[in-house]
C-alpha cells in the first residue's frame, strides 16, 4: 500500500531527490486574493494551518479550526464569493462538499503551481483532482504496557483479547473500568460501528446502490462486541467523545483502548499525565473481531479542497499557500511525530505505528459514498438504545436501516 | 381613531412581521414539502493514497440539469411529514395492529425518533413550566419580605442564573455531576452506592435535565412576580389582616388573585421556551438518553449530509406543537378581554 511505502522509503526519497526544489518552488510570493481555511481541531491541522498562514501573510488570511468544522464548512462555502477558500476535510466529509459542488476541480493549479506534489497526494474522482491529501490517520489498539505485564498478559490483536484483559485488569483490582472508548452517541459511536462492521467482513450496502444491508449476521456481531466491551467501560461512556476519552487515559483510568492515530502524541508525551501513564502508553495494531481476520479499522486520509465559488486570484492564492503548508517543508522535530503524513521526508515516529500498522493490515479505507454520511448518522442515533439494553440487536440495525432508508429517500438516492 | 391613521401606524410593524415572520414560516413549509431531485448516480474511479477503487458518485452534470429546471426539488407534498423520522404514519399504522397490548405498542412508538423526542418534550414541558412558576413565585415573595437593605444583592444573586448562558450554565451543572464531580460524588455518597452514575442512566439524566430547566428559569418568573408584588393593594392586605387573615391566607386571597394575569404571560413564555428545549441536551451530551424536536433539527442540519427538508418538517411541526399547547393559554386570555366589564 502506499503509505506504507512512503513510511518506509521516506527517507531515502528525500534523501535522493532533496526536499529544496519543493520547499523554495513556493517562496511564498502570494500578492493577490484571499486565503481562508476552515478545519478539525487537532495538532497536524493546526500546524498545517499555521504554515498556510505564514505562507500568505502578504494577504488577507484567516483559518477557522474546530471540531464543528463539518456544521459550518458546506454553509461557509455556498455563498458566492464563498467566505471559506479552502475546506480541510477527510475521506468522509469530502462527500458532502462534492455532492453540493462546491469545491473545484485542481487540475489547472497542480499544472500551474503543485508540479513536485507526488501523485499518491492526489485525490482524484473521475479523473478529476479534488483535493491533496497531506495524513492518514486510522484507529487502532492503545495499551499500557505497565498494566498487561502486571497481569501477565500479552499485547491483545483481537477484540476478544481486549475482553480478556480487561477481566484479568479487573479481576487484579488494577482498574475497575479498564476499556476506553470515543462511544458517544452520534457521531463517534457510528464511526465505531462502521470499524466494528468493517471487521466483521460485512458490506453496508448491495453492491451498486444505496439499498443498505447491515441487518445481518455481521451486523449482529458487530453490535454484540460493542456491548460486551461497555461492560468495561466508564458507565459514563455514551457521554465520552475522543477529547474525554484521552483525559480518561490521561487520568490513568483506562488501560485499552481503540483510539485515533492522530491523537496518540497527546497521550505519549509528558503533558496533563503523570510519567507511569505516559511513558507506559504504546499504540498497538488495528484490533480484529470473530474469526474473519479484518482489520476493525477503517483508513482515513486529511486533505484539502479550494472552493468552487472565489476569484481565480484566491483560488491560486489558496492552493499555494496549503501547497505549501502541505510540502516537505512542513516537517521538523516537532511536527514529525503529529501524523502519518503523506509528503515525501516523513520519518515514522513510535506515535506513528499503530497508524501504520493498520495501514499494513490491509484495512479498507472509509466508504466515500454520497450516501455513507446518512447512514453515519443514522448509526449515531439508533445504537445507544441497544447498548443501554433497552432493545435487541436486530431492533436496532433494522432501526438503522429504516431511519437511513427514510433520509435517502428524501435525498433523492432511493426511491 | 381614522382608518387611514390606523392604517399608517400598523402599517411598519405590520410589514416587519410580514419580513421576518411570516416569509421565513411560509419559506420553511415550502421547504418541507419539496426533496432532493432523483440523484443521478455513476460509478467513477476514486484514487487516493489507499489505492485506487470504482465508487459510486454523484453525477454533477445532470444533477445541474435537474437543478437548474426546477430549483425548489421534486414536489413530496407531505411525504416527508408522513416518513418513518417525522410523524411514521405507517409504522403507527401497522403498530397499533401488530401490537400485543398497549404497553407494547407503546414501546414501538417510543422507538420512532419524533414520538421519543416528544415523550421526553412533553414531559419537560408539562413539570418545568409548573415547577417554574412555583419556584419563582416563592423566591418573589421571600425576597420581597427581605430586609431593605438586603434587596439589591438578593435579587442580583437570583438572578444569576437566568444571566448565565444556558450552554455554559447546563455545561457546568454536567462536570458537577459527573461521576468524580462534587455533585455525583455527593449523590454515590447519599444513596449509599458508588456505581451510580448520573449520566448513565435515562431516568437521572431527564430528573438532571428538568432540574436545569428549573433553574435556570426560575429568575425569570422571580423577577415578573416581584414587579407584580409591588403593585399589590397594600390596603387590601391590612384589611385582610384585620379579617384575621394570616400570612398563607393574605397570599392565597389577596397576593395570588392580584397575580394571576402574571401567571398566564410566564406560562405563556414558559410553555414556548421549554418545549424547544435544546441547549441542556447538547451541553449534557444527552442525545442518548433524551432528546427533543429542536435537537432533532440541529441533528438534521448537523450531520455530513444536511436533511434540509426534513429539518424543515420537524420545524413546522414545532410550530403547530406550539400553537397547539398554547391555545388554551390563548382562549382564556381571549375571553377574558372579550368579557363585558
Amino acid at each position: 500500500m502506499n503509505v506504507f511505502k512512503i513510511a518506509t522509503l521516506g527517507t531515502a526519497t528525500a534523501v535522493l531527490m532533496g526536499t529544496t526544489a519543493m520547499a523554495d518552488g513556493h517562496a511564498c510570493a502570494i500578492t493577490d486574493g484571499r486565503v481562508n481555511i476552515v478545519g478539525n481541531e487537532f495538532p497536524a491541522i493546526q500546524s498545517v494551518a499555521a504554515a498556510a498562514l505564514a505562507c500568505a501573510s502578504g494577504v488577507d488570511a484567516e483559518a477557522n479550526l474546530t471540531a464543528d468544522h463539518q456544521k459550518i464548512n458546506l454553509a461557509g462555502m455556498s455563498g458566492n464569493p464563498a467566505e471559506y477558500t479552502s475546506a480541510v476535510v477527510a475521506n468522509s466529509s469530502i462527500v458532502a462538499l462534492i455532492n453540493e459542488d462546491v469545491v473545484r476541480p485542481l487540475d489547472d493549479l497542480v499544472a500551474m503551481y503543485g508540479a513536485d506534489i507526488p501523485s499518491h497526494q492526489l485525490i482524484t474522482i473521475d479523473g478529476q483532482v479534488m483535493a491533496v491529501a497531506f495524513m492518514a490517520n486510522a484507529q487502532h489498539l492503545v495499551y499500557r504496557s505497565d498494566v498487561l505485564a502486571q497481569v501477565g498478559m500479552d499485547v491483545p490483536t483481537s477484540y476478544e483479547g481486549v475482553l480478556e484483559a480487561a477481566e484479568a485488569i479487573r479481576a487484579a483490582g488494577i482498574m475497575d473500568n479498564p476499556v476506553g472508548g470515543a462511544y458517544a452517541a452520534g457521531w463517534n459511536l457510528a464511526e465505531e460501528f462502521v470499524n466494528m462492521y468493517l471487521g466483521t467482513g460485512g458490506d453496508f450496502f448491495e453492491t451498486g446502490t444505496a439499498n443498505v444491508s447491515i441487518n445481518n449476521e455481521d451486523g449482529v456481531e458487530a453490535l454484540e462486541m460493542m456491548k460486551a466491551l461497555t461492560a468495561y467501560m466508564n458507565p459514563d461512556y455514551l457521554t465520552h467523545d475522543s477529547n474525554a476519552t484521552s483525559s480518561e487515559w490521561e487520568a490513568g483510568n483506562v488501560a485499552l483502548m481503540n483510539m485515533w492515530g492522530s491523537r496518540t502524541g497527546v497521550l505519549m508525551d509528558d503533558e496533563g499525565a503523570e510519567m507511569a501513564v505516559y511513558s507506559n502508553t504504546v499504540a498497538g495494531g488495528p484490533l480484529t473481531v470473530g474469526d474473519s481476520g479484518n482489520a476493525a479499522s477503517s483508513l482515513w486520509w486529511d486533505g484539502w479542497t479550494v472552493a468552487k465559488n472565489i476569484s481565480d486570484e484566491s483560488a491560486a492564492a489558496t492552493f499555494q499557500a496549503m501547497a505549501y503548508a502541505t510540502s516537505p517543508a512542513l516537517l521538523n522535530d516537532e511536527t514529525m511525530s503529529q501524523a502519518v503524513w503523506l509528503m515525501n521526508g516523513f520519518e515514522a515516529q513510535p506515535v506513528n505505528e499503530g497508524v501504520l500498522a493498520t495501514v499494513a493490515a490491509g484495512a479498507s479505507p472509509y466508504p466515500m459514498l454520497p450516501f455513507m454520511g446518512l447512514l453515519h448518522t443514522a448509526a449515531g442515533d439508533n445504537i445507544a438504545d441497544f447498548l443501554q439494553g433497552n432493545e435487541s440487536a436486530e431492533q436496532a440495525l433494522a432501526d438503522i436501516e429504516a431511519a437511513y432508508t427514510a433520509a435517502a429517500t428524501e435525498q433523492g438516492f432511493l426511491q | 381613531m381614522k382608518h387611514s391613521t390606523f392604517f399608517w401606524f400598523v402599517l411598519p410593524s405590520a410589514f416587519l412581521m410580514l419580513l421576518f415572520i411570516a416569509l421565513p414560516v411560509a419559506s420553511v413549509v415550502t421547504q418541507s414539502m419539496y426533496t432532493a431531485h432523483e440523484q443521478v448516480l455513476v460509478t467513477v474511479e476514486n484514487c487516493g493514497p489507499f489505492g485506487c477503487k470504482p465508487v459510486t458518485s454523484i453525477d454533477q452534470e445532470a444533477t445541474k440539469a435537474l437543478n437548474a429546471d426546477k430549483p425548489l426539488g421534486k414536489w413530496a407534498g407531505l411525504d416527508i411529514y408522513k416518513d418513518r423520522n417525522h410523524l411514521a404514519f405507517s409504522e403507527v399504522g401497522s403498530a397499533w395492529v401488530n401490537a400485543d397490548g398497549l404497553p407494547d405498542f407503546g414501546k414501538t412508538l417510543m422507538n420512532l425518533p419524533f414520538y421519543k423526542a416528544m415523550a421526553f418534550t412533553l414531559t419537560y414541558t408539562f413539570i418545568v413550566t409548573p415547577l417554574t412558576i412555583i419556584f419563582g413565585f416563592f423566591i418573589a415573595v421571600a425576597v420581597n419580605s427581605v430586609a431593605k437593605a438586603l434587596k439589591g444583592p438578593t435579587i442580583f444573586l437570583t438572578l444569576l442564573p437566568f444571566i448565565v448562558t444556558p450552554l455554559v450554565g447546563s455545561l457546568i451543572i454536567f462536570w458537577m455531576v459527573d461521576a468524580r464531580g462534587i455533585l455525583g460524588t455527593g449523590l454515590q455518597w447519599l444513596a449509599n452506592n458508588p456505581d451510580l452514575s448520573v449520566k448513565a442512566s435515562t431516568p437521572l439524566m431527564w430528573i438532571m435535565l428538568m432540574f436545569y430547566g428549573i433553574w435556570h428559569a426560575a429568575p425569570f418568573a422571580f423577577v415578573v412576580f416581584y414587579a407584580g408584588l409591588q403593585t399589590v393593594n397594600s390596603e387590601s392586605l391590612e384589611a385582610a389582616m384585620i379579617d384575621g387573615a394570616n400570612r398563607w391566607e393574605r397570599i392565597r386571597y389577596v397576593v395570588i388573585p392580584h397575580l394571576f394575569p402574571l401567571v398566564t404571560f410566564v406560562a405563556l413564555i414558559q410553555l414556548m421556551d421549554n418545549f424547544r428545549v435544546f441547549e441542556p441536551i447538547v451541553s449534557f451530551s444527552a442525545q442518548a438518553h433524551a432528546t427533543s424536536l429542536s435537537y432533532a433539527i440541529f441533528n438534521d442540519l448537523g450531520g455530513e449530509t444536511r436533511l434540509l427538508s426534513s429539518a424543515a418538517a420537524t420545524s413546522v411541526l414545532t410550530i403547530i406543537g406550539i400553537a397547539i399547547l398554547l391555545s388554551p393559554v390563548l382562549i382564556r386570555t381571549y375571553r377574558d378581554f372579550s368579557k363585558p366589564s
